[in-house]
């Protein structure tokens, strides 16, 4: 019974259960989308009653923010921000900007579809998305890492030369290492 | 056989400091969402975090220093917890004794600092110029928030003519009082020194989220926070008791023990809600203001007036 692959153990139900009800969260706040968070995070909205707290560096957090447009030279700061990460580990994407580039679609130093880059568990979408919206998107989140869905992480090293190529071709003096531990 | 209950003594009470420490951890982020005006995470909520944080996949450390610097920090708590006497008079736990010796209560005042050198030497070994401005200033504070704590313990060693736990309790239980009203100057230093071992607000200079990323801790991800974090709950439980002990007459049972150690926190906790950030030099001028002062009226009360 307790070695059988199939059934779930007691001590596997007590870690998904306090990994969905504890995401720490990085958010890397240079889109305009950013705005949004403090009031997610604050008194009207209180994000905190679900468990989702703010994190001050990659090395704490569980969940990576991308707040809107990513510039190609910050698109270098949010791959080592994710690389630096311990797993398991998501993303939420947030904005019309991170799914198809919104309204900088023709910028030319923007990326468009962000998970391109690094792989998204969860978009959220909307110009700029209101707070219910991003609760909605962390609930989602939860809702996926109760199904064993939000494997990003994972996906990412399978396919890490693929994206290792696609950030190249953004980053074009790419000075770091393979991968930033 | 006894060595089998003393052990088994050993883990109920470290079992006990940690549920209790962390619901008060618990509590607290209850209570200063409530004063913000949210609903608040559940009580239970620093339990998910760490059970979380346990379970993490990967822990990056980069050497030695680092691997060690979170297991000093929690071996400092758990030793420091070993030499307080959790009730007055019988033990807690039967037949768990105390390490109590002659002379403990010196002892402690080092190895209540012993945590922080450890984590800064793993802090140090990480290489994060933010976990060294945290050191740095963690350290500067400590300097300040020592002497009124030191001066207020020496004031009760010198009424009583006593240099250990147990001897402090027995001396309140036997005259039947406080040492809080016996010596009150001594009570006063040591709780504003206690604003500043807690590191909560206007004294958490050495974390600072906002302008340090936490500091020391900013490397630490994985099961070096988490231990980092059952430590700090274990240790602010062993603050907690230690000046319930020496200050409030111990407590005759469990309920007791809760309700002192309770009302001690609110008191950094409320303060903390209420207030901004100190700099690291207003903070140090704070304790080596007013509380060593009082610390100084505590000895002279202790010497020349009881
Ligand atoms: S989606 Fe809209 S609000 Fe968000 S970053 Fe893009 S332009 Fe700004």
């Amino acid at each position: 019974m307790i070695n059988d692959k199939n059934s779930k153990k007691i001590v596997d139900i007590i870690q998904d259960f306090s990994r969905r009800h504890s995401l720490f969260v990085l958010a890397y706040g240079t889109g305009c989308g950013a705005i949004e968070i403090p009031p997610t995070m604050t008194s009207r909205y209180d994000a905190e009653r679900f468990g989702i707290r703010g994190m001050a560096t990659p090395r704490q957090a569980d969940l990576l923010l991308i707040t809107g447009y990513l510039a190609s030279k910050t698109l270098k700061r949010v791959i080592r921000a994710y690389e630096q990460m311990q797993d398991p580990k998501y993303v939420i994407g947030f904005g019309s900007c991170t799914i198809n580039g919104g309204m900088y679609w023709d910028s030319y130093n923007t990326i468009k579809i962000l998970s391109d880059y690094i792989p998204v568990d969860v978009y959220i979408n909307g110009c700029m998305p209101r707070p219910e919206a991003v609760i909605t998107g962390f609930i989602e989140l939860q809702n996926l890492i109760k199904e064993g869905k939000a494997n990003g992480a994972q996906k990412y090293k399978e396919n890490l030369e693929w994206y290792r190529e696609n950030q190249k071709k953004v980053i074009k003096d790419w000075k770091m290492p393979d991968y930033n531990w | 056989m006894n060595i089998w209950i003393t052990i088994l003594g050993f883990l109920a009470t470290v079992f006990l400091a940690f549920v209790v420490g962390v619901f008060y951890g618990g509590f607290v982020r209850k209570i200063t969402a409530r004063v913000q005006n949210r609903v608040g995470p559940p009580v239970y909520q620093n339990f998910l975090d760490i059970v979380k944080l346990y379970s993490k996949k990967t822990a990056i450390n980069h050497g030695w220093m680092q691997h060690l610097g979170p297991a000093f920090a929690i071996t400092a708590s758990v030793t420091s917890l070993m030499f307080i006497p959790i009730l007055n008079g019988t033990g807690w736990f039967p037949w768990f004794e105390n390490l109590n010796f002659k002379g403990d209560l010196i002892f402690l005042l080092y190895m209540m600092v012993f945590g922080s050198l450890g984590m800064a030497l793993g802090a140090g070994q990480t290489g994060n110029p933010n976990s060294a401005i945290g050191v740095s200033r963690g350290l500067s504070q400590m300097v300040g928030y020592e002497i009124p704590w030191v001066l207020a313990l020496v004031a009760l060693m010198l009424q009583t003519k006593t240099t250990s736990l147990t001897g402090l309790l027995d001396y309140q239980v036997s005259n039947g009082t406080w040492m809080m009203f016996e010596s009150p100057f001594a009570f006063v230093a040591a709780v504003l020194a206690m604003l500043g071992m807690f590191h909560y607000a206007p004294f958490d200079v050495p974390f600072a989220p906002a302008e340090l990323s936490s500091g020391p801790a900013s490397e630490f991800g994985g099961k070096y926070l988490a231990l980092m974090m059952s430590s700090g709950s274990i240790f602010s439980f062993v603050k907690l008791v230690l000046i319930v002990d020496v200050f409030m007459g111990g407590a005759s049972n469990l309920i007791m023990l809760v309700v002192k150690t309770f009302a001690l926190y609110m008191i950094p906790v409320l303060y903390g809600i209420v207030s901004p950030r100190y700099r690291t030099e207003q903070s140090i001028r704070y304790f080596w203001g007013w509380p060593t002062f009082i610390g100084i009226l505590g000895v002279i009360y202790a010497v020349f007036v009881r």
